[in-house]
């Protein structure tokens, strides 16, 4: 499979000069975040015990009947929301039917023909822009465990539990698109609180379509693959069947040509292999779920959900950059939780400094929670709340903290929650403004640093620098800065 | 009060098998509403009844647990599905039995054991623990000895119940209390002639003479056409079967039931589980639902079917436009005998032409003793007429139920509870 070069979006085939490009869609489940399944009452927790979240609707017991869980249509709709869809008005669940051991009823309450939403998509930083077909709301299914002896045994915790399947149309043209998708996918999944959408916990699960023919030509045969459960899996498995299926379709041989199948990611060997060929499409023999009335989506629901949107994290990170200055990188920083951002604003807010809350945020703040300094993972688990950062950026402005002074407040902060202005008397932080002190430290430094001295007085100010520090040191970053500059340019000029 | 279940009604530790060997030793871990209510009203369950194999059926044969047999003649069927309930009541072992009805699963067997039958409007009666043949159609409906029991546990069991998502949020049905409960004066009552014309002749008149009763009392009697009715049978046999091929689907040996390990492998012991736990009737209307749900035939048959079933709904609601009831026989022959329609299942299929329509209009309808009937060897056999009312007006079928049960011999006259022998 080798000879492909990639220009661009193009893959150039070097055995025979042939400009191929790719063709990929993908259908995206992501688990709701509700507290209870999608039909019954049971409360799904990642990693339980096997079958403890089970009752007689979600493990199919005869006579037993489904009822619509209000959040999770109410999170479904937040989603489809914020991805710019429309909502139907009315909708329907439909019976999906097929046999497995994992599928309590041996059908799935899923919608077929009228989903709760339609239309909407994603616009890509590569300007390339995603457009969503649909998303509808069904149930997960068990899980089948088939490595423990000769048995397969069924764990139903997870039958029932609410998803969204969203499915985009074939805009993508590279694996990096796909990428870029999903990750934006997720975000905004997040940030609204429809989903956890943690890939690992199984909480996004990503099915990829590709197909592959030469530039300008019709589309051909798309492959389906599945079981990919990360990004770069999902990345990797695309880049890999554009190789797979130019070296097919350039085989001499037709019946190596590339089929409608699906095909399995082993991420192990770093390949797709196939795991069905279609004979025709499955036939699922669906037809309207009885057990449920259709669906209503109210005009007082949709304004009510709509009211809740937060501001996406696209729309945040362009505003912090025109309104308050901050860099992309910056920007992008703090948008990708929606509780920094939260914090951030109101911080910035308060203390007027918008780009000091930035910083403080980004270089302490951040960094205390990904270490283990502070007992809190989340900024809204933190004892210091935004009024505490606005108060400390306050006394900094106003002369009475050093910077490294302040670093010790904030980090005081965010283990106690006391507020600055405690902390700083507390920890005996004042900066010291007595003159004579001051003085006493400048000596101190100048001490045997004549050369310096000496490139300060031929105006090279910049090697003010190596002084202050041993200053800084010994008042313990209580000096004031600025004082400690007078007065040292005083005393060299003096010396 | 004593009261007997059909072993489809789930009952919290006690075998509920539906008559079916796949769930052989079955015990919910629930009860249904039905039962909760009941229960909590003072009603002792005594017992599960017998019926046909997830209520497929019209004469209690297509059970693998025995049959149960009419107590005015044991060589004849009780009817069914509902079969072993009707007989509990009939025979006097219970003065109340909860069965379901889907096509005539209650009405039927009321009509052919000479007992009170009612079917309430689709989604009055929670269905919430009445174990799934055609979800659209189901209705848990009592059987019992007087009109008046109806209303009793009626008034127990309907009502709203958030766990039936089709359940309508209503308050229980309340009996009427008219004035002069014994006149009838200014209710039109359309005759269905369709009804009328495919009962035999004995049938028919015996609910002529109930229906001059109705008249005596004050009715107005009308004939009304509901020109879909022939087209009722078919109609019911693919949404019903189609229904039940997906209900059905669960009953794989994997969670709860029999399981039989056929060769090994999982397709292989859902085939032999189900090979197994089924009969034939099940089976025959598993694959009849599996073919008119499938790709290439789905709208032929599924899509028609609930085009026709709209068709079906809309002759009684120009029929109700003109009436406040609907009237005709409930079965277009007394009880046949055991095994006479066993081998023919579009004969068994028929048992139900009266009343399959209004199942699949959704409507309440009641069955109550109207007369006697002779049959082909002169015997004697209960004949029951049945009475139809706009969604909704339940409690109408049983005050006029009430009104006819003091001008009428039948009800009064009582199967000998094992006296039927010969
Ligand atoms: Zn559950």
């Amino acid at each position: 499979m080798s000879g492909l070069v990639r220009e661009g979006l193009e893959w150039v085939s070097q055995a025979t000069g042939t400009r191929w490009v790719a063709v990929i869609g993908l259908e995206v489940h992501a688990q709701l975040s509700t507290r209870t399944k999608l039909f019954c009452g049971c409360a799904y927790e990642f990693g339980a015990e096997p079958n403890t979240r089970v009752c007689p609707v979600c493990t199919g017991q005869p006579g037993s009947l489904p009822v619509l869980n209000a959040e999770a249509l109410e999170l479904a709709v937040r989603a489809a929301l914020a991805l710019g869809c429309e909502v139907a008005p009315r909708s329907k669940f439909d019976r999906k039917n097929y046999f497995y051991c994992d599928l309590p009823k041996n059908y799935q309450i899923t919608q077929y023909d009228r989903p709760y939403c339609s239309g909407g998509g994603i616009d890509l930083d590569s300007g390339r822009r995603v457009r969503l077909e649909r998303i509808h709301v069904e149930e997960d299914a068990g899980k089948a465990i088939h490595d423990r002896g000769d048995a397969t045994l069924v764990d139903f915790n997870r039958a029932g539990v609410p998803l969204i399947e969203s499915v985009t149309h074939a805009d993508l043209c590279c694996p990096e698109d796909a990428g870029a998708y999903l990750a934006a996918l997720r975000e905004i999944l997040v940030y609204v609180g429809a989903s956890s959408a943690d890939m690992e916990k199984g909480e996004l699960r990503c099915d990829v379509n590709v197909s592959v023919h030469p530039a300008g030509e019709p589309w051909r045969t798309k492959v389906e693959v599945k079981n990919l459960n990360s990004f770069s899996n999902v990345e990797a498995s695309i880049e890999y069947e554009i190789a797979r299926q130019v070296a097919a379709w350039e085989s001499s041989d037709p019946a190596d040509h590339p089929v409608q199948e699906t095909r399995l990611w082993d991420a192990g060997a770093n390949r797709t292999r196939t795991m069905r060929k279609k004979e025709g499409e499955a036939d699922y023999r669906y037809f309207p779920e009885p057990d449920l009335p259709p669906v209503s989506v109210t005009p007082a629901l949709l304004e009510a959900t709509r009211a809740l949107l937060p501001e996406l994290p696209a729309a945040r990170r362009a505003r912090y950059q025109r309104e308050l200055g901050l860099s992309a990188y910056d920007a992008g920083v703090l948008t990708a939780a929606r509780d920094v951002a939260d914090f951030f604003e109101a911080a910035a807010r308060l203390s007027g400094a918008p780009k000091d809350a930035c910083n403080w945020i980004t270089n302490e703040v951040l960094r205390a929670l990904s270490g283990d300094e502070v007992a809190a993972t989340s900024v809204d688990e933190l004892p210091m709340k935004p009024h505490d950062l606005s108060e400390l950026i306050a006394l900094v402005r106003g002369g009475t903290l050093s910077a490294s002074a302040a670093r010790q407040v904030v980090r005081a902060m965010m283990q106690s929650g006391k507020a600055a202005g405690e902390l700083v008397v507390e920890l005996g932080l004042e900066q010291v403004q007595d003159d004579g002190e001051l003085e006493r430290w400048c000596r101190e430094a100048l001490a045997g640093r004549e050369a310096i001295a000496a490139q300060v007085r031929e105006g090279h100010e910049k090697a003010l620098g190596a002084l202050m520090g041993p200053v800084m040191q010994a008042s313990k970053g209580k000096a004031n800065p600025q004082k400690v500059r007078e007065i040292l340019l005083r005393l060299i000029q003096e010396g | 009060m004593p009261v007997a279940l059909k072993s489809n009604l789930c009952c919290a530790g006690v075998e509920t098998h539906c008559g079916s060997k796949l769930l052989a030793g079955y015990r919910p871990p629930y009860d249904a509403t039905c039962v909760e209510r009941l229960v909590a009203a003072g009603a002792v369950i005594v017992g599960m009844t017998h019926m046909d194999e997830f209520g497929m059926g019209s004469s209690s044969e297509n059970s693998a647990y025995g049959v149960p047999r009419n107590p005015w003649d044991d060589a004849r069927t009780p009817g069914g599905s509902s079969g072993g309930s009707a007989v509990a009541v009939a025979a006097g072992l219970v003065p109340l039995a909860l069965g379901s009805d889907t096509g005539g699963s209650v009405r039927q067997p009321a009509s052919l054991c000479g007992v009170y039958g009612l079917k309430p409007t689709y989604g009055r009666v929670s269905r919430y623990g009445l174990v799934a043949f055609a979800s659209s159609l189901d209705v848990v409906s009592p059987f019992a000895r007087s009109a008046r029991d109806l209303e009793l546990v009626l008034g127990v069991i309907s009502g709203a119940d958030e766990r039936d998502s089709t359940c309508q949020p209503l308050p229980p049905i309340e009996p009427e209390r008219p004035a002069e409960p014994r006149r009838l004066t200014g209710l039109r009552v359309g005759v269905a002639r369709p009804y009328v014309e495919a009962a035999a002749p004995g049938v028919r008149a015996a609910c002529d003479a109930a229906l001059a009763r109705l008249a005596q009392l004050g009715a107005e009697l009308v004939p009304v056409d509901l020109p879909h009715t022939e087209y009722a049978i078919p109609t019911y046999y693919v949404v019903a079967t189609a229904e039940a091929s997906s209900n059905l689907a669960r009953y794989d040996g994997v969670a709860y039931g029999r399981r039989v390990t056929g060769d090994g492998t999982l397709q292989g012991m859902f085939a032999a589980t189900r090979d197994a736990g089924f009969g034939a009737e099940v089976k025959r209307r598993i694959l009849l639902g599996t073919y008119v749900l499938s790709a290439g035939y789905h709208d032929a048959w599924y899509g028609r079917a609930q085009r026709v079933r709209t068709l079906v709904r809309e002759d009684f609601e120009r029929a109700f436009a003109e009436v406040d009831l609907v009237a005709g026989p409930t079965s277009p022959t007394v009880a046949f005998r055991l095994g006479e329609r066993a081998a023919d299942p579009i004969a068994m299929y028929r048992s139900d032409a009266c009343t399959v329509p209004t199942s699949l209009a959704g409507l309440p309808a009641l069955s109550l003793p109207a007369g006697f009937a002779a049959a082909e060897d002169g015997r004697e056999l209960p004949v029951g007429l049945q009475l139809v009312a706009p969604a909704l007006q339940d409690a109408r079928l049983m005050r006029v139920a009430r009104a006819l049960e003091d001008v009428l011999d039948a009800p009064a006259r009582r199967a000998p509870a094992f006296g039927g022998a010969r």
